[in-house]
C-alpha cells in the first residue's frame, strides 16, 4: 500500500492531563476513503487536528507524502484540505471572498475560473456573492468544503461532515465525497454515524478512548467480524428449549414461537443442517426461516463494549 | 516565504476596513473634529499659547496620537480575535504559513489602516488650524513607528483575549487614561513638580512629545529619548509576540 499519510506512535496529552490519543499508528493509502469511527470524545478530531497542524502532538510523528508535518509543514499542509466539524465561518463574508482567501492562504494565485467551477460542482455558484449569514446550514457546510478544496488539495479531511444535517443533504454529501474520490482525492472522514461509514468508506478505523482499536477494509471487517443469525419460526410455541438442542447457540423468543440461532460465517461448518435435523427429530414443525447479518453498527458496538468508554461516552452512544 | 498568504490576509483585513468605512474612518474624523471645536476653538481661544504655539495647534499631535494608539490597538486586536471567536482561525493554523507571515499580514494591515486614519486626522486638523510641520521625515518616522508598535501590542491583546471584555479592557482602562494624562492637551511643564515626575513614568508622554517636536520643535523631553522609548516598546512587543509564537501560548493546544 502506497501511504500518503503515515502516522507513527502518535500520542496527545492535553495540559489538563487528558490523554486524547495513545500511541496511534496508521497508514492511509492514496485515493482511498477512510472512515474513522468512534463515539464523542474518542480522539477523532484531535487526530485530524494534529495531522493538519492545528494541535501539537505530545509524541510521535506524522508524514504527509513523505513530508514531516512539523519540520516540513509547508510541504505537508499544501497537500491537505480540512472541513471542520463546526460551521466556523465569518458570517459577514461573501462566499467568493471567503474561498479566495482560503486559496491565497495556501500560497495559490487567484484563479476565479477554478473557484467558480468548484462552486458549480457544489451547487453554490448562484450564491457566490451572498453573505454567509444568508445561507442555510447545509449550504454553509458546502462552503466549508469549497474552502477546503479551494487550493486543490490531494487529501481532504472531513470532520463529522454530516453532523446535524438532514437525510437528503447527507446523501448529497456522500455523492460529493464519492465524486472527489473519483477525481483522485484521498478522503479521511470522521463520523459517529455507522451508516455513513458503511455507505461510503473503503476502510474503517475504530477509535475509542484515544486508542485505534482496528483499521480494516470495510468488506473484510464485516466478513471477519460479522455474525449471522438464523431465525426459525415454529408453527406451535414451546415453553422451553428441548434438551437435545442445548448444544446449539440457540435463544428462545417471540413467546416460544421463535428460535434464534447465531453462527459464524467464517467457520468450516455453520451447523445449520445438523440443527434443522435435530429440530425435525424433536418433532417441531417449522413455519418460516429467515437469516440476518450483523451490521457495522453491531460490530462497532461490540468493539467499543470490549474497550468500554467513560460513562458520558456510553451515554452518547446510547 | 508565502507572500500570497501575506497578501490575502492584508487584503482581507483592508477590505473589512472599507466595508466598515463609517466606523473605521468617519468615526475618528468626527471625534477629532469635535475635540477641535470644543478644546481648540471654544476653550482654546481662552488659553494662552504654549511655548509660542497656539493651543489649537498644540493639541494636534496629541489628538492624532490619541486616535492612532486606540485605532492601532483596536484594528490589530480585533483582526486576530475575530477568527478566534468565530472559529475560522483553523484556516490560518492549517495553512502553509509561518507565524511571522501571519504577523506581517495582520499587523501590516492594522498599521496601514491607522496610518491612513492618522493622515485623515491631520487633514481634518488643517481645516481648523494653520498646520506647519517642521520635520516631515521625523513626523512620518514617529507616525509609522507608533502605528506598527501599537498594532503589534493590539495583536498581542487579540491573541491573549478569550472574550470581548478582555479585548476591550486594556484599550479602555489603560491606553485611554495614559493618552489623556500623557500631555495630549497640555504641556507637562504646566503640571506641579510632583505630577511632572509622576507623568514621566507614562510612556505615552514620550510618544506625544517626540511627535509634537516634529511639528513645532517644542517638546517635554528630548527627541532622542522619545525615539528610544518607542523603539524599546517596539522591541518589547516583538519579543512578546516571538515568545507567544514559540511557546504557542494562547495560539496552539
Amino acid at each position: 500500500m502506497q501511504a500518503i499519510v503515515s502516522i507513527k506512535n502518535l500520542s496527545k496529552v492535553y495540559d489538563s492531563g487528558h490523554r486524547a490519543l495513545n500511541d496511534i499508528n496508521l497508514d492511509i493509502a492514496e485515493g482511498e476513503i477512510l472512515a474513522l469511527l468512534g463515539p464523542n470524545g474518542a480522539g477523532k478530531t484531535t487526530l485530524i487536528s494534529i495531522i493538519c497542524g492545528i494541535v501539537s502532538a505530545s509524541s510521535g510523528s506524522v508524514t504527509v507524502n513523505g513530508f514531516d508535518n512539523v519540520t516540513d509543514y509547508r510541504c505537508s499542509r499544501e497537500l491537505i484540505g480540512l472541513v471542520p466539524q463546526e460551521l466556523t465561518l465569518n458570517a459577514f463574508d461573501t462566499v467568493m471572498n471567503g474561498i479566495r482567501f482560503s486559496r491565497g492562504l495556501f500560497g495559490r494565485k487567484k484563479d476565479d475560473a477554478y473557484l467558480e467551477r468548484l462552486l458549480k460542482e457544489l451547487s453554490l455558484l448562484d450564491k457566490k456573492n451572498a453573505e454567509l449569514r444568508e445561507l442555510s446550514g447545509g449550504m454553509k457546510r458546502r462552503v466549508l468544503i469549497a474552502k477546503a478544496l479551494s487550493h486543490e488539495p490531494r487529501i481532504l479531511f472531513l470532520d463529522e461532515p454530516t453532523a446535524g444535517v438532514d437525510v437528503e443533504l447527507r446523501k448529497d454529501m456522500w455523492n460529493i465525497v464519492r465524486r472527489l474520490r473519483d477525481s483522485g482525492v484521498t478522503i479521511i472522514l470522521t463520523t459517529h454515524y455507522i451508516e455513513e461509514a458503511e455507505e461510503i468508506a473503503d476502510r474503517i478505523g475504530v477509535i475509542s478512548k484515544g486508542e485505534l482499536l482496528l483499521v480494516e477494509d470495510k468488506q473484510a471487517l464485516m466478513h471477519e467480524l460479522g455474525k449471522k443469525q438464523l431465525i426459525i419460526e415454529l408453527k406451535e410455541a414451546v415453553s422451553h428449549l428441548p434438551s437435545s438442542l442445548a448444544d446449539y447457540d440457540l435463544a428462545l423468543s417471540g413467546e416460544g414461537r421463535k428460535l434464534i440461532y447465531t453462527y459464524d460465517t467464517t467457520g468450516d461448518s455453520t451447523g445449520i443442517t445438523a440443527l434443522l435435523q435435530a429440530i425435525h427429530n424433536e418433532g417441531l414443525t417449522l413455519k418460516d426461516l429467515q437469516t440476518t447479518q450483523s451490521s457495522l453498527e453491531d460490530i462497532f458496538v461490540d468493539l467499543v463494549r470490549i474497550n468500554p468508554s467513560p460513562p458520558e461516552q456510553q451515554k452518547v452512544l446510547a | 516565504m508565502n507572500f500570497q498568504a501575506i497578501k490575502v490576509i492584508f487584503q482581507y483585513e483592508m477590505l473589512r476596513t472599507w466595508e466598515t468605512m463609517f466606523q473605521s474612518v468617519a468615526s475618528p474624523v468626527l471625534s477629532t473634529s469635535l475635540y477641535f471645536i470644543v478644546f481648540g476653538s471654544a476653550i482654546g481661544s481662552r488659553i494662552q499659547s504654549i511655548e509660542g504655539v497656539s493651543y489649537g495647534m498644540f493639541i494636534v499631535p496629541g489628538l492624532t496620537m490619541l486616535t492612532l494608539l486606540t485605532q492601532s490597538i483596536a484594528n490589530a486586536s480585533f483582526g486576530i480575535f475575530f477568527p478566534k471567536f468565530s472559529g475560522s482561525i483553523y484556516e490560518i493554523h492549517s495553512a502553509p504559513i509561518s507565524f511571522f507571515e501571519i504577523l506581517v499580514g495582520y499587523v501590516g494591515a492594522a498599521a496601514t489602516k491607522s496610518l491612513i486614519i492618522g493622515f485623515i486626522i491631520l487633514l481634518t486638523a488643517s481645516f481648523f488650524v494653520d498646520l506647519n510641520i517642521a520635520h516631515p521625515v521625523w513626523m512620518m518616522t514617529f507616525l509609522i513607528l507608533t502605528c506598527v508598535s501599537f498594532s503589534l501590542f493590539g495583536f498581542i491583546i487579540g491573541l491573549w483575549a478569550d472574550d470581548f471584555e478582555k479585548l476591550q479592557i486594556i484599550p479602555l482602562l489603560v491606553i485611554t487614561p495614559l493618552v489623556f494624562l500623557g500631555g495630549s492637551f497640555y504641556s507637562v511643564s504646566m503640571l506641579p513638580p510632583f505630577w511632572q515626575t509622576v507623568t514621566m513614568f507614562n510612556p505615552v508622554v514620550y510618544l506625544i512629545s517626540g511627535f509634537r517636536w516634529s511639528f513645532f520643535e517644542v517638546s517635554d523631553v528630548s527627541v532622542g529619548v522619545s525615539l528610544s522609548v518607542i523603539l524599546v516598546f517596539l522591541a518589547t512587543c516583538i519579543a512578546v509576540v516571538g515568545w507567544m509564537f514559540k511557546t504557542g501560548y494562547r495560539i496552539k493546544q
